[in-house]
């Protein structure tokens, strides 16, 4: 492959500042046709930022974007779309009040005239079939009604239909991050179909193995500068993560868990799910990290608002004996306040201590904020901003500040990871184990396999039931998609 | 182990497709409560008064429903858009004003006013997102500007209908009062505009997700144009179909279809935000509002000094129902 004009895109020298924050610091980034470049680094070390630049939405302060060969001067989305590159965002970029085949048409302008409806309702269901056989998802469903990993899918089906624009490149932000491990097979080895076929992808993935797997080359952000980019082969994870800054601090909580154990605290939840047959209880102590895993939406997510709901009025078969808090998965749906600013969406779970007579101390608020943007690492200029200054990890950071921040003994974490960061995920892992050893109890549903590396003991889920239940010297990937996996495993 | 994980999926596909049935169910539910409210209305009519239920009866009880329907549609667009327009009410005593002045006797010039009316909602539309203020300020602040505008044109109640407006709304079909069928129209009309077309689809997605609009290279500006100048387009309608009816003005005669419209568009199962409207409903829940306002109220004897509270009292049922079907959709 001949380097320079053969390139799809190219950047040279792109800078872009948010106000005083460096988001970018002069990065020089390319994509050759038929190769998928894997994109890794911490939240707000600039890949979201550089991912805009390519996909059109940010225009950089400086710098120079080249597309196959051509300098671009008024470079935007409408004219990257011309030019064939597309770009799945992190944040769903769906309209949930129409429907799949609706939603199809507002990326394709040429979707017109009589028949439209047909049209976009072919296109996007073949594309479905291509990538996610067996999908079960119709183009007339409205994409409100569909789950978030449905939504995902259609969201990454979309990118690929092709009308009348060319298409040579997708940017594939987190595409995985809502998807469980079957349809997110599906997806990356549609990706390797593609870039077969001469296209190309830029796969930005915080599933490390992914990105090792899948990508042919892969460039590694940190701080706003590019810092490695090299052939896939060269790296292995622990290069990856020495490159990205992340300590290698993953042994080191397996070590911590493995250590310190208490004995028998004092119980916290017994609950077990509404259509459990047998006596299976899911059952947390003080100081226990209990880990909810399974497929993804096999009844974790049910029982942990049941438990939540069972906090403030009495329920039957659960038990709660203190004050607890939830960490939602869907930040964007059941987490932020989207007009409210860092320091509120902190506050609003610990109210009660915040007042002063019968109003809110602002004071109370902002320095309940201060602590735990110290504690947890949140990156703003100012805590009186608006959460959606902040990157999605560091918003999520936000989320987890307000339930530790609270009164409650017992937070529930509602696969809260998604699309995070392993810079984040470990400063949280931290955290939570730092809280457990406090007497915290955390009951936390993940679909990442290696997060159940935190937890004491692990409650495996399918079809709304406990079907295993396993401590934490018995957990292997193995045996939880066993258990996942049909009885006859 | 293949096997197994197909299982599996195939398993997690009927759960959840089941899920969705319901889902689908409670949808459906929703779509249909404009239209079981309108039944009930008609029952409780036919029950107390079955004369009132023909030819001439629909004609005189739903005769003020066309002007409230286009009154209601022109809301829509304006919610449709994640936005609320709470002058529609004084704009079509504007237009109202208008047509039994200057549209009679100055056909060319009250054109232009009309026209140019609609121009200013237009600019209203770019105004709120240029500068991004919200739209019940600035249509607030509309609503005394066109009150005023209307006394200008009309000090006092009074002025013609054009012969020609007075003729079309007094049409007779056969067999159909003329309401029905022009409600029929309307509702279908905007329905295929606003639901079927491509542009249809742009428009509501603005209300849905304008971001992801935007990203995908739609001009933001160029909905919210649209929609304002189709509220201003169905307002002049609405307008004019009212003189139709009452042959003269007074510069009051539409206050009270600001919120006639709001609550037509929320009972025809419309939602404020999230580009969620439904045109027919939006016309089915005006002519609900338009028979519960006046003649189900005098056929229960109930003195016209508490039928305005008796009317709210059965906007809160009609609504607290719609929300506890949509709290069974989660």
């Amino acid at each position: 492959m001949v380097a320079g004009n053969a390139d799809i895109i190219r950047l040279n020298g792109a800078e872009k500042h948010f106000g005083a924050v460096r988001a970018l610091g002069g990065v020089d980034f390319h994509v050759g046709p038929g190769e998928c470049v894997g994109l890794v680094g911490h939240n707000g070390a600039g890949k979201s930022t550089l991912m805009h630049m390519v996909a059109g939405t940010l225009v950089p302060d400086s710098g120079q974007i080249g597309v196959h060969g051509g300098i671009e001067d008024n470079y935007s989305v409408s004219r990257a779309q011309q030019l064939g590159i597309r770009c799945v965002f992190q944040e769903l970029s769906l309209c949930p009040n129409l429907s799949v085949a609706e939603n199809t048409r507002i990326n394709h302008a040429s979707l017109r005239g009589f028949g439209w409806r047909r049209k976009a309702a072919d296109l996007i269901a073949a594309k479905l079939d291509e990538i996610f056989p067996g999908h079960s998802i119709s183009a007339s469903d409205i994409v409100g009604d569909l789950s978030i990993g449905r939504r995902q899918m259609v969201e990454v089906a979309r990118a690929f239909t092709v009308t009348q624009d060319r298409l040579d490149l997708v940017i594939l932000d987190e595409p995985t991050s809502s998807l469980d491990a079957h349809t997110a097979g599906q997806l990356l080895a549609f990706v390797r179909r593609f870039v077969a076929g001469g296209k190309s992808c830029i796969l930005i993935s915080h599933v490390l193995g992914e990105v090792l797997r899948n990508a042919d080359r892969i460039v590694v952000m940190r701080d706003g500068k590019v810092v490695v980019a090299d052939a896939a082969g060269a790296f292995d994870r622990d290069r990856l993560v020495t490159a990205m800054g992340g300590a290698e601090a993953r042994q080191k909580i397996a070590a911590q868990v493995a250590a310190a154990k208490p004995g028998a605290s004092p119980l916290r939840v017994r609950a077990r799910p509404a259509v459990q047959k047998d006596g299976t209880d899911l059952v947390a102590r003080a100081g226990e990290i209990i880990g909810l895993a399974g497929l993804a939406g096999h009844g974790q997510t049910d029982l942990l608002l049941a438990i939540f709901a069972a906090a403030s009025r009495a329920k039957a078969g659960i038990e709660v004996t203190a004050p607890v808090a939830l960490v939602a998965g869907d930040r964007q749906s059941d987490g932020i306040f989207p007009q409210w600013s860092i320091a509120q969406n902190i506050g609003i779970r610990s109210l009660a201590r915040l007042r002063n007579g019968l109003l809110i101390s602002p004071q109370r608020e902002a320095e309940l904020a201060a602590i735990w943007q110290k504690k947890i690492g949140i990156r703003t200029p100012d805590m009186n901003n608006n959460i959606f200054s902040l990157s999605g990890g560091n918003q999520q950071k936000a989320l987890f500040a307000r339930a530790l921040g609270s009164d409650a003994q017992i937070v529930l974490m509602d696969d809260p990871m998604r699309g995070v960061d392993i810079g984040t995920k470990l400063e949280v892992y931290d955290l939570v184990q730092e809280e457990a050893r406090r007497g915290r109890t955390f009951l936390w549903y993940t679909t990442e396999t290696e997060e159940l590396d935190n937890c004491d003991h692990i409650y495996v889920f399918k079809n709304g039931r406990i079907v295993a239940n396993l401590g934490r010297d018995e957990l292997t990937e193995e045996k939880i998609i066993q258990s996942s996996f049909g009885d006859a495993a | 182990m293949r096997r197994e994980m197909t299982a599996a999926s195939l398993e997690a596909t009927t759960k959840s497709s089941a899920e969705r049935g319901a889902l689908a169910r409670a949808r459906l539910l929703r779509g249909l409560l404009p239209a079981l409210s309108l039944a009930l209305v008609l029952l409780a009519i036919a029950w107390l008064n079955p004369r009132a239920i023909s030819y001439f009866g629909f004609s005189l009880m739903l005769n003020l429903a066309i002007p409230i329907a286009l009154a209601t549609i022109a809301q829509m667009f304006v919610i449709a858009g994640n936005e609320l327009d709470l002058s529609i009410g004084t704009f079509v005593g504007f237009v109202g004003c208008v047509t039994a002045t200057w549209l009679k006797d100055a056909p060319l010039i009250g054109v232009l006013i009309l026209l140019g009316s609609i121009g200013v909602y237009a600019l209203l539309g770019a105004l709120i997102h240029l500068r991004n203020l919200p739209s019940i300020v600035v249509t607030l602040g509309m609503s005394f500007v066109w009150q005023g505008l209307a006394i200008l044109v009309l000090p006092k109640p009074g002025g013609k209908a054009p012969d020609w407006l007075l003729a079309f709304m007094a049409f007779k079909p056969p067999l159909v009062p003329f309401p029905i069928i022009a409600a029929l129209l309307i509702g279908l009309i905007v329905h295929f505009g606003l639901m079927r077309t491509s542009y249809g689809v742009i428009l509501r997605g603005s209300g849905g997700n304008p971001a992801a609009l935007g990203r995908a290279g739609w001009s933001l500006l160029k909905t919210k144009i649209v929609l304002f100048a189709l509220a201003g387009l169905f307002g002049v309608l609405s307008g004019m179909a009212l003189i139709g009816i009452t042959t003269s003005a007074d510069a009051n005669i539409g206050n009270g279809y600001t919120l006639l419209a709001i609550a037509g568009v929320i009972l025809g199962g419309g939602e404020f935000v999230g580009g969620r409207v439904s045109p027919i409903g939006a016309v089915i829940g005006a002519l609900t509002l338009a028979l519960a306002a006046s003649p189900l109220l005098t056929f229960m004897h109930i003195p016209p000094d508490w039928q305005v509270a008796a009317n709210g009292a059965i906007l809160i049922i009609v609504l607290a129902a719609r929300v506890l079907i949509s709290r069974r959709e989660r």
